[in-house]
């Protein structure tokens, strides 16, 4: 179910174009942050939730996710190279899986490190809240890989959409509405964060039964379906 | 593994038919399919090519179906007409990850690179080739499993005529040792020189097939329109209307033109000028009012 040419060829492709500047752009904007706020403030527990809770987990996951999913993908169908991996007698399903798990594993590299390194200059993980920001970073990278890799698959306006949802629905939406906290992958990694905080200083507005069980469905769903898409995926003609 | 076989098979986008009920078979050796832009010659080969499901109908290749059938890819090769293919990798390593893709490694790919005689850019990247070094490796990567089929949208397009005598070489090479070549264009002359085919596509449906010479035939034997304007149009007309080469004139007073209807295309040509110098009657315009390809072909339809 994993195609290491597939992989080589998508990780080449992610890290190959001018995009993959943001994903070395953020990660450093949030360590000169932490470092800052750190040398300014110094060390507290409340201020390093903040800023990871707020800008990490908030902001840079998703981002980087909706770049590492969409990317993954999308640009091979825009152009229409993704035929040289259809014509080939390799199952769908393992073209997006694999697709996927390059999409995770730069999610994760991306945003999970960033984040442990952030936290330990902002508190050195006093009250562990460096390592529960840096879980909640590696499970929400494999929800929105996945979620931006299906959307990756079925629009061309992919990297749109997902900024969109990961910047207003997540972000601001969520603040007013709060229905739409329980449909935040944001709310659901930040219920595992609490657990393994094991303090109140990370909350979330869902428990943690139902944000693992959304977590894991949204992933599974997002990938079946996205594997549903390749398989009769229509290339767009010149005619 | 060697026939295509397309039975009653159309093809819709919305209300728009791009294949209308077609059926066709194709077996080894070059066939060119030959029809307009916007016939549906692309929809077809992508049906052929397992991208796209026919509406209705079959598309099969030696009784398998193509669509969403993975495993057939082992016996078909596939030139796509667009131009993107992984432009950040070197020619040797875009060959290579198709092989790899088809489970086998860097001596098959070496040897397509060779066949297509492209070693000496093979280190180069993909974005710095020529159109036509791209449709080269474009072949290697399609040929690095030996395919016995081979399917090419377009492959001639923006090709210079060197590279493209080469391509046609190879192309005709594939089709002796065997193969089902089947390559689309929409120039009559690219694929009379190449195929010893010929299906001709005009507006989603099948206009033709048979040998070139038939083809050929088909197209000159058409009656031609010209736009004649003269010093003297009158005399021209009841001059050339004697003659069986025209099958009708009309006199357009407003134009100051004659609209001439001509059967046989070769004795008019040599009529025309002949009888005009024997009236004294200045020829000041000559032009065929329908040689664009879609009336051509669409005389074809009708045939």
């Amino acid at each position: 179910m994993y195609n290491p040419t597939v992989a080589r060829l998508t990780y080449r492709a992610l890290l190959g174009r001018r995009r993959a500047l943001i994903l070395f752009v953020l990660p450093a904007l949030l360590l000169v942050i932490a470092a800052a706020v750190r040398g300014f403030s110094g060390a507290d527990d409340q201020t390093a939730s903040d800023v990871l809770g707020g800008f990490a987990l908030a902001t840079m996951v998703p981002i980087i996710g909706v770049i590492a999913g969409t990317g993954a993908i999308g640009p091979e169908i825009d152009d229409g190279s993704v035929v040289y991996l259809l014509a080939k007698p390799v199952k769908r399903p393992t073209i997006i899986l694999t697709k996927l798990i390059v999409a995770i594993a730069v999610t994760m590299a991306f945003s999970a490190v960033p984040t442990l390194l952030a936290g330990l200059i902002l508190n050195g993980n006093g009250q562990q809240v460096a390592v529960a920001y840096t879980i909640a970073a590696l499970v929400s990278s494999i929800a929105y890989a996945a979620l931006f890799l299906l959307l990756g698959t079925v629009t061309r306006h992919a990297v749109v959409f997902g900024l969109v949802y990961a910047l207003v629905w997540e972000a601001l939406f969520g603040s007013f509405v709060s229905g739409a906290k329980t449909l935040s992958v944001q709310q659901w990694s930040l219920a595992v964060a609490h657990k393994a905080a094991g303090n109140d200083l990370i909350t979330s507005d869902v428990g943690l039964p139902t944000a693992t069980v959304l977590l894991a469905g949204v992933t599974i769903a997002a990938t079946w379906y996205a594997g549903r898409k390749l398989r009769a995926l229509k290339l767009a003609g010149d005619e | 593994m060697t026939t295509l076989q397309i039975d009653h098979t159309s093809r819709w986008f919305g209300n728009v038919v791009a294949v209308n009920d077609v059926t066709m078979t194709i077996g080894p050796g070059v066939t060119g399919l030959l029809g307009p832009n916007g016939a549906g010659k692309s929809t077809l080969i992508n049906m052929m090519a397992g991208f796209l499901a026919p509406s209705t109908g079959t598309v099969t290749l030696d009784g398998g179906t193509i669509w969403r059938n993975e495993g057939i890819y082992r016996h078909i090769g596939i030139v796509p007409e667009r131009e993107a293919m992984y432009d950040f990798l070197t020619g040797r390593e875009f060959v290579e990850a198709n092989a790899e893709l088809h489970g086998l490694g860097s001596s098959e790919a070496r040897r397509a690179l060779a066949t297509v005689e492209m070693e000496y850019a093979q280190d180069r990247k993909i974005s710095t080739y020529s159109k036509g070094m791209r449709q080269r490796v474009k072949m290697a990567s399609a040929l690095v499993h030996e395919p016995s089929v081979l399917l090419l949208d377009e492959p001639f397009n923006g090709m210079d005529p060197r590279q493209r005598m080469q391509l046609m070489e190879l192309l005709r090479r594939m089709g002796e040792e065997g193969r089902t070549v089947l390559f689309s264009s929409h120039i009559l002359e690219e694929v009379e020189q190449l195929a010893s085919h010929i299906e001709v596509i005009v507006a989603g449906r099948h206009a033709a097939s048979g040998d070139f010479r038939r083809i050929r035939r088909l197209m000159t034997d058409r009656p031609h329109r010209y736009l004649v304007r003269s010093s003297d149009d009158r005399a021209l007309a009841a001059a050339l209307i004697a003659d069986p080469s025209t099958a009708g004139i009309e006199v357009d007073v407003q134009e100051g033109a004659l609209h001439i209807q001509a059967v046989d295309f070769g004795r008019f040509t040599a009529l025309l000028p002949r009888v005009a110098r024997e009236h004294g009657v200045r020829l000041l315009t000559v032009s065929p009012s329908d040689e664009s390809l879609e009336s051509v072909f669409s005389y074809l339809v009708a045939a």
